[in-house]
């Protein structure tokens, strides 16, 4: 047996998958100039956010050096170390903005829930892959312990907003691994029933948020304003727009977060719907792409991450947008590589790397 | 496929992830088309109505604060009020050159650099068009330079604000607290939208501890406003809820009965209802103004409290530690009859000194040539300190450590509000863990007469007094008697008593040691006989004089010589009346000498006070 490298050009030796990485430059350059509008024109947020970009792409392209065998290998490690880290926050973690989500790890602050957005749909590829597919019941049940330990762990802290996005990263592993339809409608009930237990055991502030998502007139002076002011946004905006810097909804400052989750609400004012639909189609190429790498990798364990990662990228942007037009509650869920925010970019771009090592390190058996 | 089957099967695998990720994708695509539609109907079908909203996105929603619950005592005086009061405030959204607009009002209003730097600060956390308070307590002449010169200042306005005011000034601080202006620090704790048109919030005392009940409920308006931002219109209006009332236990007429009583002294005077736990009196003098805090008081006024010698700032009563010298004697007293270790009839030989077996050092009785046999009785009625060295030697620590624990010494007393200290109970444990030493048998011997590490707050020790007068019944301390509704006046809610049996082995005891107590105020040679003279009832004390500095063994402790601040405190702790207990008192005067000189007298003042004139009042 032999291995060789499908590809002999620049980008196929550096690992990188050109289309992907376009699509990425593109969306990283939008992210920038609407951040520029929404932060009043402030070239040091800028300027940061880019520079959070640039260490981002190295990660990104780091990760792309191995090869979809040895982070197979690391899945399992990694999961337990987030793991740790997890209880660790919460034994010692840092108090931002009322949730419990920081580790201080003497140069900076991180949160180790970023680390269970790739490491849960790792460990899952990793445990279904070895054995053959559609997965058996019982390891389904396995599968969804190793995806609820973690998410109660986040949702403690509490920040809802990642709880979902690494369930949801969880379970379109076991959706797209072929887990039976009829288990996954007992899952989807099991689901309903448990909601009212959900209910209870939430923070009044989630409670709140679920309650002024229904009806955000009830407080419109706290959490139903941000819906109030971001639909004025948007529904201002119009089909062109009123173009880059004239958005008046953020600059007078009705707009609350407006450079980290409401960047859209941002985007819809000063692009008008002409302005989404490009940007929705740019998102669509980085999807199709992560689509086609999923469905022309060559091992079961690569098959199943990417198409996690690229579903989960996908629930990122329902989520999000979502959250913005009104649709679903306040969850704190950025747009990717849009939003201001350094975190939650190094994950996304360490999980593009992971794409393109993917679909980079092929190989041909020969007999 | 059959279960035998063991071989992956690499192609069919492949296909069942290729149709589940097409099917996932494509379902997902819906739902983002569902968003583009969204979009589509907020942006294309609605969108007039949302330009109309944007263009004059003039109506505005401003909260309007709640008013905050008054205080009063239980006599029906008012502790803290609300007072009108005017504030210049800021619209920073409306405002082109900020600094420049300050500047230009501070030629006409004193403005201060602390002024300054909380506006700066709120500047940070409030929303742009959300009205900032820059200064407080506008003079009438200030509010008319500013009326006269408004048109010149757009985006800034004088606003009547409710202000906090303490009628009673220094004589109530210590419980009532006061409210101080929200800073940075508060936001972090206070829910913003509540807190969103206050300016205030409660930082000591019955004032932060009961803060939630005080604050009231948020309301809001809608309002429509001209392009300057000055308001037209009010188009709608949720009223607030406003705070509810407290009702304090405390007795205004006999708290300044103590205040009056501790005038020009440092010291601490709690009384306590011993029947409930209700707080009747607490003074800690020298007390201080809480007016000036409201607003911010200014530096060198604060510095000057806050560096006194005299700490008006510190709430004696709950935080101050102070060795409990004789007072402790009757607690003591009762530990050793019930444990066995002594009996009413057992008589210690006072020869004045006591000596440890193998030691020279002698331990002085505050009598010179002694008080020759004594029992238990004339041991506290006299306050004969060889006994209690002799029984403290005898029961040993851990013995008395339990048992002092038992009326709560050591402990936090559990009144509802914050900021009391438990202070200082040693025991073997305590003084291995802070000064890795072992425990030391001299040591038991001066606890025996409350010296040495044992430190005790003038609460705890009303406490275990109210507790030796209702025969064991430990009441928690408490300054809130009632809750009201502000506007009906109705009674909402009382909160409950907690109490708790200290049990003996014979409650027959109890009888005893107050009868001990009885005859230091009552009996021939009581140390306190000149306070219990000619009193129309009959009260229970104890004295105590607790040493501030140590005198050396042949040294002679003369009171001329010794400077002010290491005068010994003066202690008394007494009951009334002895048959059924209303009032149970706790005296501290610092550096005040004797405890019957200084301390006991205050306690008559404070029973005839509240047994016979008061009732005469009423009556």
């Amino acid at each position: 047996m032999k291995m060789s490298l499908d590809d002999q050009s620049i980008t196929g030796r550096l690992h990188i998958d050109l289309p992907l990485l376009t699509g990425l430059f593109v969306l990283c350059g939008i992210g920038l100039m609407v951040l520029y509008s929404a932060s009043g024109q402030d070239n040091e947020v800028v300027i940061r956010q880019a520079s959070r970009m640039v260490m981002a792409l190295l990660f990104m392209f780091v990760v792309a050096q191995f090869s979809p065998d040895q982070i197979a290998r690391w899945s399992l490690w990694l999961y337990l170390f987030g793991l740790l880290l997890l209880v660790a926050v919460l034994v010692v973690g840092e108090i931002g903005k009322g949730a419990q989500r920081w580790l201080d790890i003497g140069i900076f602050r991180f949160q180790p829930s970023e680390i269970m957005k790739l490491a849960v749909p790792m460990v899952i590829a990793w445990y279904l892959s070895d054995k053959s597919l559609p997965p058996a019941t019982g390891r389904v049940m396995v599968a969804c312990g190793l995806i609820i330990i973690p998410v109660l762990l986040i949702a403690k802290q509490p920040d809802l907003g990642t709880s979902l996005l690494v369930t949801a990263a969880g379970f379109s592993i076991l959706f797209i691994a072929g887990m039976r339809w009829r288990l996954l409608l007992t899952l989807a009930l099991m689901a309903a029933i448990s909601a009212p237990i959900i209910w209870y055991s939430m923070h009044d502030y989630q409670k709140q948020r679920v309650i002024t998502f229904l009806d955000p007139g009830q407080d419109p002076l706290g959490a139903g304003y941000h819906i109030i002011q971001s639909k004025i946004a948007i529904g201002s905006g119009g089909i062109y727009g009123k173009g880059w810097l004239n958005g008046t909804q953020s600059h007078l400052e009705f707009l609350p977060e407006r450079s980290t989750d409401f960047i859209f609400a941002v985007f819809c004012e000063e692009y008008g719907l002409m302005g989404v639909i490009l940007l929705m189609c740019i998102y669509m190429f980085i999807i199709i792409r992560g689509v086609y790498i999923t469905v022309n990798a060559q091992q079961t364990y690569g098959r199943l991450l990417a198409g996690a990662l690229i579903l989960t990228f996908f629930v990122y942007i329902l989520v999000n947008m979502g959250m913005v037009t009104g649709q679903l509650p306040v969850v704190g869920v950025p747009l990717p590589l849009v939003s201001l925010g350094g975190t939650s970019m190094v994950t996304l771009m360490v999980a593009f790397g992971i794409l393109m090592a993917i679909h980079t390190h092929r190989r041909f058996l020969s007999f | 496929m059959p279960k035998e089957f063991t071989l992956k099967d690499i192609g069919e695998e492949a296909q069942l992830i290729r149709r589940r990720i097409y099917f996932a994708s494509f379902f997902m695509l819906f739902l983002l088309l569902l968003i583009v539609l969204r979009v589509f109907y907020l942006q294309v079908i609605m969108h007039d109505h949302f330009t109309t909203l944007s263009q004059q996105n003039r109506v505005k929603i401003l909260p309007i604060p709640p008013i905050r619950g008054l205080i009063f005592s239980q006599d029906g005086i008012l502790l803290a009020e609300n007072r009108p009061s005017f504030s210049l405030e800021l619209v920073p959204e409306q405002i082109d050159r900020l600094g420049d607009v300050v500047n230009r009002l501070g030629k006409m209003i004193l403005i201060e650099e602390t002024d300054i730097s909380r506006f700066q600060g709120l500047l940070k956390k409030k929303r742009r068009f959300e009205s900032i308070p820059l200064r407080f307590n506008l003079s009438e002449d200030e509010v008319a330079q500013f009326a006269v010169n408004r048109h010149l200042f757009p985006g800034v306005d004088i606003r009547a604000r409710l202000n906090r005011y303490y009628p009673l000034g220094a004589g109530v601080v210590h419980a009532v607290g006061y409210v101080g202006r929200i800073d940075e620090n508060d936001l972090k704790s206070l829910d913003t939208t509540d807190y969103s048109g206050s300016t205030h919030t409660g930082k000591s005392g019955v004032e932060k501890a009961y803060e939630e009940i005080l604050h009231g409920k948020v309301g809001y308006q809608q309002v429509e406003v001209n392009a300057q931002g000055r308001i037209i219109r009010v188009l709608d209006k949720t009223a607030p809820k406003p705070g509810q009332n407290l009702h304090l236990t405390l007795n205004i007429s006999l708290q300044r009965v103590a205040v009056d009583a501790l005038k020009g002294k440092r010291g601490a005077i709690v009384a306590i209802n011993p029947e409930n736990g209700d707080v009747l009196a607490m003074v800690s003098s020298p007390g201080y103004d809480p007016n000036p805090f409201v607003n911010g008081i200014d530096e060198k006024s604060y510095n000057q409290l806050l560096l006194s010698n005299e700490n008006p700032l510190i709430n004696r009563v709950m935080q101050g530690k102070y060795p409990p010298g004789s007072t402790i004697k009757p607690f003591l007293g009762l530990i050793a009859l019930n444990s066995g270790m002594r009996h009413l009839a057992d008589e210690t030989w006072c020869p004045g000194w006591y000596s440890l077996q193998g030691s020279e050092h002698r331990y002085r009785d505050w009598k010179k040539y002694g008080h020759g046999y004594t029992g238990l009785k004339k041991a506290i009625t006299q306050s004969c300190d060889v006994y209690f060295y002799n029984l403290a030697h005898d029961l040993g620590i851990n013995r008395i450590q339990a048992g002092l624990s038992d009326f709560g010494f050591g402990k936090e007393t559990g009144i509802d509000i914050g900021g009391e200290t438990g202070a200082v109970l040693p025991s073997r444990d305590w003084k291995q863990k802070t000064f890795g030493q072992p425990w030391y048998p001299g040591e038991t011997l001066i606890m025996g007469i409350g010296q040495g590490y044992m430190l005790v707050t003038p609460l705890q020790l009303a406490k275990a007094t109210a507790a030796l007068a209702s025969h064991g019944m430990m009441m928690k301390p408490r300054l809130i008697a009632e809750i009201r509704d502000a506007i009906t006046d109705e009674v909402i809610s009382v909160p409950g008593l907690e109490k708790q049996q200290i049990v003996i082995r014979n409650p027959a005891f109890w009888g005893e040691i107050i009868s001990a107590m009885e005859d230091v105020v009552h009996g021939p040679g009581g140390t306190a006989r000149q306070t219990g003279l000619d009193a129309k009832y009959r009260f229970a004390g104890k004295t105590g004089t607790a040493q501030v500095i140590g005198i050396a063994q042949d040294e002679e402790y003369k009171k001329e010589e010794i400077p002010d601040e290491f005068q010994d405190h003066a202690l008394f702790i007494a009951f009334a009346p002895v048959g059924a207990p209303k009032i149970a008192v706790a005296i501290i005067v610092e550096n005040g000498g004797g405890g019957s000189r200084t301390a006991a007298p205050i306690a008559r003042r404070l029973f005839d006070h509240y047994l016979l004139e008061q009732n005469n009042i009423n009556s």
